[in-house]
């Protein structure tokens, strides 16, 4: 499977064949997908797992008579589709009712392509290799641990409602971290970016970046629990933007009032615009979800007023009040609902960004810091989960490198905390006092995501134990 | 061409091109959940798969490659590219990798299942469903969910040393739960757990959950969850029900005894582990009450199997014994790094992803007590149950959880019902609390871990029952 006419023919195919099984009215639409992942790990300064995949996979959904079904295979010889198309038929046919049945998205033109980079795209165990030398030489001699990863997805989709589109993207990433260890203990530093191009991916610049944070880490205090002022640096940030993803700005949320989100109200900070744009060039590049529905740029916050909800066919129904789909379909994340891909908090561009000495991410960051008397610099976040899905309190801790700030000055290592806060009200009116110059991509952890962040200053975050509880 | 005919055109290829050793998987899985929400079906997902994972090991790298083609060419293919893959490697090479030594086995195995659970038909299960789903809502829940899942799961392995086994495995389960919301926060009430319960079992396991006589029940527990106190703030004496002790067990010795995290693989992305290996055999886990097994052989646990993706044989084996800590989950180029002898505990998720350590069935041996004896000795506490949020450090030590649901415990009963009950602590001072521990042993299962790069998700089982632990602190809130 190597075209995207071959991909787009082979879905036209399956309708064809689900055409002939049905004989009768059917809605149908197939996606094809093809990926091509590969990874390179990374531990104890050696690579010890380098794998790869190549996998095509169909998915077929039915609606007929009132019923609905959805079904997948990775076998794509005649057996397998017929099979799959038989299967799904027979199961449309015997399925409860589904009164929600949204109907299927409509012809409609693309936003655009997908963001693809031939370096990316023809990438070899080498060249992930290399970058991973390269992080290890520039840790100067501590232990190091990570990986190397590029992606090339490839996509068509087709319906009986006339929809026919195809999409190809790229995604490059690299996350390490480096390891001190001392009379103290182990200190861990990171660095992480994602990039469509591979060739925006520098081990060397990363590998310095996570060990001057590792080193910095050495001999570490704790505070006591606390609300503290704080500086969230761009992993963090990540993990703010990928929980308003799921359970803030997610539609399904919304409809079912398990969201914070109130349209139309300034429920952030002025300074917070927030946007989902897949095909901004340096994006995840997906042009089109999982229903067919294009993708583009939306404006979930603008300048703090809530202003839009991720949906797709089925929640936008739900939703009503003239609701569309805004293209956040995800298969795999159907009952959870449609979720964010490609969100950014957008800022202004100030002049130039350089890496700096110490354990700050970049200049940008560390003029955040030079405003804070005192508080707390947090690289990481780590294992966060919802307590209150509707307040959206979490509870998670910090990781991979955390100091006190002092006068505008990072004065000393700290050890770990936990926290448990209510990211809403971290980022409420007033609460921000300030963004960060560069935002950075940073890789999802789990799942087809970017989140594009910059460092943030929030008046305060809700400390609740130390490393000892 | 046999699916045994693949995997060894496979792992000849691979040998060819450089490889020492290789072993390849061929997986069929067909996969079939249904969900339904406020009495209507949401969702039917019917899916299939099929391909080959190779393996290959070239000088001290592991490559791994995966296509979903079983032919003869396709299954070559991905043998040599999975050494190629792994010769790279050496560009940032690190210690020789051994591999603890396995007799070559030649085997077949299958779970237990009385019940085809892609035989029942989708009407009877849509209609369960609808049925729970319905009756939660008519019971005042805002938003009444229910779900089951079904994973039908062949495996043919080769390895170059000679093995030859093939396996079947069935796996069932599903739950409920009921969502009240509240003016500013929700309450949630699940039955067995949040997702369900799972084994591997056929559709008679969720037959026997009786979804809708529990659905009534819950919805009330939902609503009631609103108005009800709050946990309170402080350090009590806590009991903690059986299905969150066993994500307990999970998170804070599960992933801790996992060998790969103890020698630094997993410490960029899931952590590390509190554990040191030289400590394997002398340091106190918990009291004297924590006995906690590695089982794989459990039938109808979820993570039981009758050989893992290296092909070793299942076998029990003891993790923690009398509160010490003597064993590990292990791979066998884990346990050749670090002197053991065993493996046994390697998997994958597909045969698209790597076989790495995950847990089997990890989990308590009885107590001597009831969860009515706990409740009648315990004059001042909380008991608290049923998983809603959970939190670890990359370390396993450090743990926040929050339950569903709690009650006071006061002067030996049950009190008043408890909102948002949540407590934390440090792994071992935690266990080393334990003073009580029932004999209402049940192997949960949790079909969402998450490990690994590409992420996998792997399915555990967890044997666990109620148990009470002192000084915890409890009530942390934001």
């Amino acid at each position: 499977m190597t075209e995207q006419s071959e991909q787009l023919q082979l879905a036209e195919q399956v309708l064809d064949l689900v055409r002939a099984e049905a004989g009768g009215p059917i809605e149908a639409a197939v996606s094809v997908d093809h990926q091509a992942l590969a990874l390179t790990r990374f531990a104890n300064s050696y690579i010890h797992q380098n794998v790869a995949d190549a996998t095509t996979k169909v998915r077929l959904l039915i609606h007929a008579d009132g019923r609905t079904a959805a079904g997948s295979t990775t076998r794509t010889s005649s057996d397998g589709l017929q099979g799959l198309v038989s299967r799904t038929v027979a199961a449309s046919r015997v399925a409860p009712r589904d009164p929600g049945w949204p109907g299927l998205a409509p012809a409609e033109p693309l936003a655009g392509s997908g963001n693809l980079d031939d370096t990316t795209m023809g990438a070899t165990p080498a060249d992930r290799a290399g970058r991973i030398r390269s992080f290890v030489d520039a840790a100067g001699g501590l232990e190091v641990a990570g990986y190397c990863r590029t992606l090339h997805w490839m996509g068509a989709f087709a319906n009986t409602a006339g929809q026919a589109v195809t999409g190809a993207t790229t995604d490059a990433a690299m996350d390490g971290i480096a390891r001190l260890r001392s009379a103290d203990g182990v200190f861990d530093g990171v660095a992480r970016l994602a990039a469509v191009s591979l060739s925006d991916v520098d081990g060397a610049v990363l590998g310095a970046r996570a060990a001057a944070k590792a080193r910095a880490g050495n001999d570490p205090v704790e505070l006591p629990p606390g609300r503290y002022e704080v500086v969230l640096e761009p992993a963090a940030v990540a993990d703010v933007l990928q929980n308003f993803a799921i359970f803030g700005f997610n539609g399904k949320a919304y409809a079912e009032r398990r969201s914070f989100a109130v349209l139309g109200e300034d429920q952030l900070d002025p300074l917070i615009t927030l946007i989902d744009d897949p095909l901004n060039p340096g994006d995840l590049g997906l042009p089109f979800d999982g229903e067919g529905t294009p993708t583009g740029r939306h404006i979930l916050v603008d300048a703090g007023r809530t202003n839009s909800v991720t949906f797709d066919r089925r929640t936008a129904a739900q939703a009503g009040e003239g609701a569309q789909s805004t293209g956040h379909y995800g298969a795999a994340e159907a009952r959870f609902g449609p979720c964010a891909t490609s969100m950014r908090i957008e800022t202004e561009a100030t002049g130039p960004v350089s890496e700096v000495d110490g354990p700050v991410l970049d200049s940008a960051a560390a003029e955040l810091v030079a405003n804070v008397m005192r508080g707390v610099l947090v690289s990481d976040f780590w294992y966060t989960r919802v307590l209150d899905p509707k307040s959206l309190v979490i509870t998670g801790l910090t990781r991979n490198g955390v100091w006190l700030i002092e006068h505008g000055e990072v004065t000393r290592p700290l050890t770990n905390f936990r926290f448990t806060q209510a990211y809403p009200a971290a980022l409420a009116p007033g609460r921000v006092l300030g963004v960060g110059a560069r935002p950075t991509p940073q890789p999802n952890g789990w799942g087809a995501a970017r989140w594009t962040a910059p460092a943030l200053h929030l008046a305060s975050w809700n400390f609740t134990g130390g490393a000892s509880g | 061409m046999t699916h045994f005919d693949a995997a060894t055109a496979a792992v000849e290829a691979a040998l060819a091109a450089g490889a020492r050793y290789a072993d390849a998987r061929v997986m069929h899985r067909r996969y079939e959940s249904m969900s339904a929400r406020n009495g209507e079906v949401e969702a039917l997902d019917q899916d299939e798969d099929a391909g080959i994972g190779v393996r290959a090991l070239v000088g001290s790298g592991w490559g791994f490659y995966a296509v979903p083609d079983l032919s003869d060419a396709a299954a070559r293919g991905a043998g040599t590219a999975a050494a190629t893959i792994a010769a790279a490697s050496a560009q940032v090479p690190g210690p020789g990798i051994d591999l603890v030594p396995a007799a070559a086995r030649t085997g077949s195995w299958a779970s237990r299942c009385e019940i085809d659970p892609l035989s029942v038909s989708l009407s009877d299960k849509g209609d369960l469903l609808v049925s729970a789903t319905a009756a939660m809502r008519d019971h005042g829940a805002d938003h009444a969910e229910g779900l089951y899942q079904i994973w039908d799961t062949r495996k043919w392995f080769v390895s170059s040393e000679g093995h030859r086994i093939d396996q079947h495995i069935r796996e069932s389960g599903g739950g409920i739960s009921a969502t009240a919301i509240g003016d500013g926060e929700t309450q949630r009430r699940s039955y067995p757990s949040y997702r369900g319960d799972y084994g591997t079992r056929g559709w008679e396991l969720v037959a026997g959950l009786d979804l809708v006589a529990h659905a009534p029940r819950i919805a009330d527990e939902a609503r009631a969850l609103l108005t009800a106190p709050r946990c309170p703030t402080g350090t009590t004496t806590v009991i903690i029900g059986g299905e969150q002790l066993a994500l307990q067990i999970h998170e804070s010795v599960g992933h801790a005894i996992e060998l790969d995290r103890i020698l630094g693989w997993e410490a960029a992305f899931a952590g590390t582990s509190w554990l040191d290996i030289a400590k394997l055999g002398s340091l106190r886990y918990g009291s004297e009450l924590m006995n906690i097994t590695i089982d794989p052989t459990i039938p109808g646990a979820l993570g039981s199997f009758g050989y893992d993706d290296e092909g070793t044989p299942a076998a029990p084996r003891d993790a923690v014994r009398d509160g010490i800590w003597v064993g590990v989950l292990a791979g066998r180029d884990s346990a050749a790094g670090a002197g053991l002898d065993y493996g046994g505990s390697v998997r994958a998720d597909g045969w698209a992803r790597i076989p790495m350590v995950r847990m089997t069935n990890v989990g308590l041996r009885p107590g001597p007590h009831s969860l009515d004896e706990m409740i009648a000795a315990t004059d001042d506490g909380i008991y608290m149950d049923l998983n809603r949020s959970w939190s670890i450090d990359d370390k396993r030590l450090n743990f926040q959880f929050g339950c569903e649901i709690g009650w006071e415990v006061k002067g030996g009963k049950l009190g008043r019902m408890l909102r948002n009950p949540t407590y934390t602590g440090i792994g071992p001072q935690f266990w080393q609390s334990m003073d009580m521990l029932s004999a209402e042993i049940r192997p949960w299962g949790t079909p969402n871990c998450g490990k690994g790069q590409p992420g996998q998700v792997g399915h555990t089982g967890h044997p666990a029952a109620p148990a009470r632990f002192t000084n915890v602190r409890v009530g942390v809130r934001g």
